[in-house]
């Protein structure tokens, strides 16, 4: 039981994350491997606000998220959409977004180790335990869980019942016949890949209230979220949230029942066993 | 069928005279220096290799391996963990051989889909491999450090990896004038395509991601007397897998010998920069990265052969005024 929650907690901090990615990659086409340095930049951000001002991380997300959009609609607008203009097919638009992400990723780590230096940061938040079911967990780590579910619940009305989450969700079916019923596409894809940052940013925050970080762990977290994509099946959010649980409770348990070093090692399991049987995505539908 | 050499053009004897001038010239570089240079060199040809091995996958499929560290690793490691009881060439083919096999697994399991699940799995693949490593040898053995202590220094390095760069421009050559090396052109222009002309496209992938990673693995092993203390965070360092793709990226992956013009001035840059500002690594290398997408997408001989073009063109237009203003005259 204590695993459970444990691996549920961890799976909503995957969620956010994954979520943010599957918007970008399903309805901009841009598989970005640069997302985890949103999550980690929020991180700091989350921290500086708590330690300068005092301000509650999760009041924080309210700062940290809009400027997350900002800067991922100018990184869309300026970087990515010459590279989507450019080319010629999807395969080709695949290779490219993944190097200059790649740039973006380095440049970011770059930037933060400058700034931060490769120490490992943590700060005190809700510190306290709190007990469920006769087991005692950290308050942060059960309020962490509780906003990533309210920004995900969000996220879901505002895609299914909302004129333009509809929009965006018509673009990630396909972009050329959502332009046809007078949908701005490259405009909704900028949207989408800015609110996937924000998203990502979002958990960023909430991560750090208990998880200790650095300026270079971005990366394994962009690997995780992207094998969640790919589980959960790419640009479905709902696959992406069980996906995610999944995850985290298979982490979780490996970590605690066999060896903490072994993670990554469950996580692939899991992703090889999803290659191999349902490369669609969990509750994808088959290609012809 | 004629024999080999019969079936060789004289270009291809040309370049083949050139490229053995060169190695030769090459080898005699411990001669001079077994410094700085000598250290130089030894990581420009590490590189040469590996980027060379890495386009003889990614090249044609147009597929992102970033697997390298892995494949180095389980070399460095074959040579670790049994340079006390069996001889170094054996240990150098088991590290062939072993990486072979993972980049053989990696294939099967990725490759029947698109570009993007390959890109992913490998991404992991070092820190994957490092940690069941780390974790076998905390479990089953004494410690997580091996030492490798062999009569090789930096000169016998070199020399070895030099005849292993002769082996794998060979090795591209043949491959590109085999059926295999065909196969790959039509898999690599249309997918679709060479699946209708009867290719089975996932073998002749996996076949060809084994010959690159075996030559990777055999770098990993060549490298290991020169670690002399082998960790399996020196051996699968993730970087390496990175510096291998912008190398190749930015010299150009159209041509066996392309990647060539991207490691030389890559490694000396590269070297500059660890030694002058160590914090800035990782700002040279995404700042390298966004270079080749936005300036140079076909790398530096793509470069070369545009400007040629123009030249040619450029002439071409040049003599047609030329004759346009004869006959003006008359």
């Amino acid at each position: 039981m204590e695993i459970l929650i444990t691996g549920i907690v961890l799976g909503g901090t995957y969620a956010l994350i994954a979520v943010g990615l599957t918007l970008q990659y399903g309805v901009s086409r841009i598989m970005n491997l640069a997302n985890g340095e949103n999550l980690v930049f929020a991180c700091f951000g989350a921290f500086w606000l708590w330690s300068t001002f005092t301000i509650n991380p999760v009041v924080g997300i309210a700062l940290v998220a809009p400027v997350a959009f900002a800067l991922n609609w100018v990184i869309y607008v300026w970087l990515l959409r010459p590279l989507v203009n450019r080319a010629r097919n999807r395969g080709q638009l695949e290779v490219d977004s993944i190097l200059a992400t790649f740039g973006l990723m380095f440049i970011a780590q770059g930037v933060m180790l400058l700034g931060f230096g490769g120490g490992y940061y943590n700060y005190n938040f809700l510190s306290q335990p709190i007990a469920i079911l006769g087991a005692n967990y950290g308050l942060n780590r059960i309020v962490a869980l509780g906003a990533a579910m309210v920004i995900a619940g969000a996220l879901y009305l505002f895609l299914n019942h909302t004129r333009y989450g509809t929009a965006i969700r018509a673009v990630a079916v396909d972009p050329a016949s959502a332009g046809l019923v007078a949908i701005d596409v490259p405009r909704a894809s900028a949207f989408a890949f800015a609110l996937g940052g924000a998203l990502t940013a979002a958990s960023g925050a909430l991560l750090s209230t208990f998880y200790t970080f650095n300026a270079s762990m971005g990366t394994l977290f962009t690997m995780k979220a992207l094998i969640i994509v790919i589980m959960g099946g790419v640009g479905d959010v709902r696959g992406a949230v069980i996906a995610a649980l999944l995850l985290g409770i298979t982490e979780t348990t490996v970590a605690s029942l066999i060896d903490p070093g072994l993670t990554l090692a469950a996580t692939y399991t899991l992703f090889i066993l999803v290659l191999l049987f349902r490369p669609q995505g969990i509750f994808g539908r088959h290609l012809a | 069928m004629k024999p080999l050499l019969a079936t060789v053009s004289r270009k291809e004897a040309g370049i083949a005279v050139l490229g053995a001038a060169g190695l030769a010239a090459a080898a005699t570089l411990p001669l001079f220096d077994t410094g700085y240079y000598l250290s130089l060199a030894l990581n420009i040809v590490m590189y040469v290799v590996l980027c060379t091995a890495w386009t003889l996958f990614s090249g044609p499929t147009h597929y992102i391996s970033l697997a390298t560290a892995a494949f180095f690793g389980i070399g460095t490691y074959s040579v670790a963990l049994g340079i006390d009881h069996l001889p170094f060439p054996l240990l150098v083919a088991i590290g062939f051989v072993a990486s072979s096999v993972l980049a053989g697994l990696v294939g099967i399991a990725t490759l029947r889909l698109s570009g993007v699940y390959f890109v992913i799995f490998t991404l992991g693949l070092a820190e994957l491999v490092r940690q069941v490593v780390t974790w076998a040898q905390t479990n089953f053995t004494h410690g997580v450090g091996l030492y490798v202590f062999t009569d090789f220094n930096e000169t016998h390095i070199y020399w070895m990896l030099l005849g292993l760069a002769a082996i794998v421009y060979v090795t591209g050559w043949l491959i590109n004038r085999s059926r295999l090396g065909f196969a790959m052109r039509i898999i690599g222009n249309d997918e679709t395509v060479a699946r209708h002309a009867g290719i089975d496209t996932a073998r002749a992938k996996v076949a060809l991601f084994m010959i690159s990673g075996g030559f990777i693995g055999v770098v990993g092993a060549f490298l290991a007397p020169r670690f002399a203390y082998v960790e399996p965070p020196s051996a699968f360092n993730p970087m390496i897998s990175f510096q291998v793709v912008i190398m190749a990226l930015l010299g150009g992956t159209g041509r066996l010998w392309a990647p060539l013009l991207g490691v030389i001035p890559f490694t000396i840059l590269f070297d500059q920069v660890s030694a002058h500002f160590p914090n800035h690594t990782s700002l040279v290398i995404g700042i390298a990265f966004m270079a080749v997408v936005y300036l140079l997408p076909r790398g530096v001989i793509g470069f070369v052969d545009d400007m040629r073009r123009l030249k040619r063109k450029f002439r071409i237009v040049l003599a047609e005024d030329g004759a346009a203003g004869k006959e003006h005259a008359s």
